[in-house]
């Protein structure tokens, strides 16, 4: 930690020379010495939600209600700490040794936790407001605010983690969470395979982060990330330069489960069989970024040449295959839930590309804004869920009439997801891209290729977005009932996010206003080194990249929203030729089934099946028909030897007795005359011998 | 004297003392019986004393021994047999049999 903070204050010192105002205000007091309670509060509510929870006020909702407000109010106060002056605190107490590693528990306050804090507090807080009206009469109402609790507790911990061993720990917790979540309404097997799903597909990529850990660990002899990137900042050759190929790609094989990209994204999509609530959450501020956060938390690895900067190659087309190819699902998709699930898909797509390039801020800009309008759109289509029933547009129409507040909203989180100026999503996808031409070295040819693949996406987010509206919000009415807004409970949290889906771009205007590059790059220190951000808007882009997101607004309008005759030819477009790869999901899940877990589902359930039957039956029988055996053993031995002594002993008594009973006549003069004839024989005897 | 004579009479009492002892119905006379068997014991043990010519006399001590134990005897005996009597009006053995097996 000294070391690391002598070379960190040498760095910031060199670029305060430079004319950078960077130096922390706040590195001690109160305030950031009780950070920890930021994540202990949230678990702490869960475990009594669990226990004491249906005795409590509200079931249980206050308590975990209560618990992201805090998480809230802490996580805007330290933001506006560190935007005023500037946050830097690390503080880590040790759990136990394994061998020269110490295992750590602690907590790190710098911008770019800080923005995470805030994020997963607003969005959280926002989100369990919205999840008391959609839960009410929920069966499990009680467990599901103790699950959404650990689950944002959870990530909370991975943020707040300043070594790798806490951020593992919280990892799991997000996945365990997000298991019992997306298995809520375990009562359909779906939604069981959806979990499974889930937490198999996690645990895959789980795999990569431990090693990547390890083999980070053993490189450099500590689980802190300050040791990692003090390594990494004065260049020392060593083992961590020796193996860093191979930790950063394994890391990065665990960011792409969490962070859902190709091809480990197939849970994400399946993971829409939890309540909506939770798939707000879970798409917006926790979980899917954790991948994006373990990234840019080592960003200074990736990002050196002399250490993981081969694996920024993968990253980057990793990113750039997933934003692309995902964008296309959405089209296809009938369920609401689902089009928003892979445009999630495709929007972490881009942060992975930009975290890629060597576009920290971007990135995590991209993150911040799209948690917002994301959660906004999800939390939009769940009051449509809400209201008509049902997942499939199929079943909508025409809702804007009904359900104006949730209308309006929506519109607002889809023309930030498409990134419509003035709207959110427009700044940190420009940044994104603008990024892309900056990337440098030998990766610069990668960049330009996945930048081309960006402008794209763009067009094709556009298009399913405004496919998805039409078919829900224009037209006539196709479900059963009469659809109602929602009540207050739950749009009032949309009103609040769609504030922060149109303002949050604000934050990021290159060269005009730029307080989330102060954030997460220049104020924490070193991480954002060797961050590329642009220092002006790159007004060529914009003039390509909007035109193309309002074609696509255009053409999707005009293939889907103009009424057709009958209701159900609106969504009858299909592009030929691609559509039945995309309707089959690029037949990725259907390999997966067919190479992977067929193959070993079924040998392995036989081979289970085998052993239970075999093995574990015949020990059993074995154990049992053994002690069978010694029982009539035993019982032989019992009933037979040793009762037959007993009775024998007892049977020649009685039969003794009964023939010696005879002589004893009671007559007094009989006995002695015996006992003389005994002396006689024996006096004779005695004679004779 | 010889010792033949001796013991013969010895033979004799204790003859006399084993048939009582067998034949009487009396309890009592039983008793008187038996010390006439003791008696003929203790001539025995005189004689062959004498004709031992035993330096202890051991032979007279141990039948001034028998004298006093079956004094004893006689008097446990007979307490014995009043206490038989008055439960039971009786002192015939043969109707004692109430120790049959």
């Amino acid at each position: 930690m000294n070391a690391f903070i002598t070379v960190a204050t040498q760095i910031l010192l060199a670029a305060e020379e430079e004319g950078k105002e960077i130096v922390p205000g706040i590195t001690e007091g109160p305030i950031v010495e009780l950070a920890w309670l930021i994540f202990v509060v949230p678990l702490v509510a869960s475990f009594l939600i669990v226990f004491f929870g249906k005795l409590s006020p509200f079931k249980g909702w206050l308590m975990a209600w209560l618990s992201m407000g805090f998480v809230m109010v802490y996580g805007t106060v330290l933001l506006i700490l560190n935007w005023t002056e500037g946050v830097v605190y690390y503080d880590q107490i040790s759990v136990g040794e394994i061998g020269s590693f110490v295992i750590e528990w602690g907590v790190a306050v710098d911008g770019l936790s800080i923005m995470m804090y805030f994020l997963v507090g607003v969005v959280g807080f926002l989100v369990f407001t919205y999840a008391k009206g959609y839960m009410e009469g929920d069966v499990r109402y009680t467990w599901f605010f103790a699950s959404f609790s650990l689950f944002a507790g959870g990530m909370l911990i991975l943020v707040a983690s300043p070594n790798l061993i806490q951020l593992i720990v919280g990892w799991e917790m997000v996945g365990v969470a997000s298991y019992l979540l997306i298995g809520h309404y375990w009562e359909d097997l779906e939604n069981v395979d959806a979990a499974n799903k889930a937490f198999m597909v996690n645990k895959v990529a789980d795999a990569g982060l431990f090693l990547g850990a390890i083999i980070m660990a053993v490189s450099v002899g500590s689980f802190r990330f300050n040791d990692v990137i003090d390594v990494v900042v004065r260049g020392e050759a060593g083992m961590l330069s020796q193996y860093a190929f191979w930790a950063g790609l394994l890391l990065f094989i665990g960011a792409m489960g969490k962070s859902a990209q190709f091809p480990l994204h197939v849970w994400l999509p399946d993971a829409m069989a939890g309540p909506t609530p939770v798939s707000a959450l879970m798409h917006a501020a926790t979980m899917v970024t954790a991948g994006v956060y373990l990234l840019a938390r080592l960003f200074p690895f990736y990002f050196s040449d002399m250490f993981a900067g081969d694996v920024r190659d993968i990253i980057i087309v990793i990113g750039g295959l997933t934003l692309f190819l995902m964008g296309f699902l959405a089209i296809t998709q009938k369920d609401i839930k689902k089009v928003l699930a892979y445009s999630t898909v495709s929007q972490l797509g881009y942060m992975v590309a930009a975290m890629g390039a060597g576009a920290y801020t971007a990135g995590l800009f991209h993150l911040f804004t799209h948690a917002f309008f994301k959660s906004l759109l999800f939390l939009g289509a769940g009051s449509v869920i809400h209201a008509v029933h049902s997942n499939s547009v199929d079943d909508m129409g025409g809702l804007r009439k009904y359900m104006p507040r949730t209308f309006w909203t929506f519109i607002i989180g889809t023309l930030a997801l498409i990134g419509i100026f003035p709207f959110a999503g427009f700044f940190s996808k420009d940044e994104i891209l603008a990024s892309m031409k900056y990337a440098g070295g030998h990766g610069q040819e990668i960049a330009n290729f996945i930048l081309v693949l960006g402008i794209a996406g763009a067009f094709v987010t556009a298009f399913y977005m405004t496919r998805m509206v039409a078919l829900t919000f224009f037209g006539e009415y196709k479900g059963h009932g009469e659809p109602h807004e929602s009540p207050g409970i739950m749009t009032w949290p949309l009103i609040g996010l769609s504030v922060f889906a149109v303002s949050a771009g604000w934050l990021n205007m290159p060269g005009i206003f730029t307080p989330f590059t102060d954030w997460v790059a220049t104020r924490v220190p070193l991480i954002g080194l060797g961050d590329h951000h642009p220092e002006s808007f790159d007004i060529p882009l914009i003039l390509i990249v909007t035109p193309l997101a309002l074609l696509g607004i255009g053409i999707g309008w005009w293939l889907y929203g103009k009424d057709r005759d009958t209701q159900a030819e609106r969504d009858s477009f299909r592009i030929p030729g691609l559509w039945p790869l995309w309707q089959n999901l690029y037949y990725i899940d259907d390999f997966y089934m067919a190479a992977i877990v067929r193959p070993t589902q079924g040998p392995i359930a036989r081979a289970v099946l085998w052993f239970d039957l075999n093995i574990v039956d015949g020990v059993v029988n074995g154990v049992g028909a053994a002690s069978q055996v010694l029982a009539r053993a035993t019982r032989w031995t019992d009933e037979d030897i040793v009762d037959s002594v007993y009775n024998g002993a007892g049977a020649f008594t009685e039969a003794s007795g009964s023939v010696l009973r005879r002589n004893f006549t009671g007559r007094v003069q009989q006995y002695a005359a015996f006992g003389f004839l005994g002396v006689v024989v024996f006096a004779v005897l005695f004679i004779i011998l | 004297m010889t010792v033949v004579q001796f013991t013969l009479l010895a033979t004799a009492l204790f003859s006399l003392g084993l048939y009582g002892v067998l034949t009487r119905r009396n309890a009592v006379l039983i008793l008187a019986s038996v010390e006439l068997m003791l008696a003929a014991v203790n001539v025995n043990l005189v004689v062959f004393d004498v004709y031992l010519q035993d330096a202890l006399h051991a032979g007279q001590i141990f039948s001034l021994f028998i004298l006093a134990v079956a004094a004893a005897e006689v008097g446990v005996g007979i307490a014995i047999i009043l206490l038989i009597y008055r439960n039971r009006q009786s002192a015939d053995v043969d109707q004692l049999k109430s120790m049959r097996g």
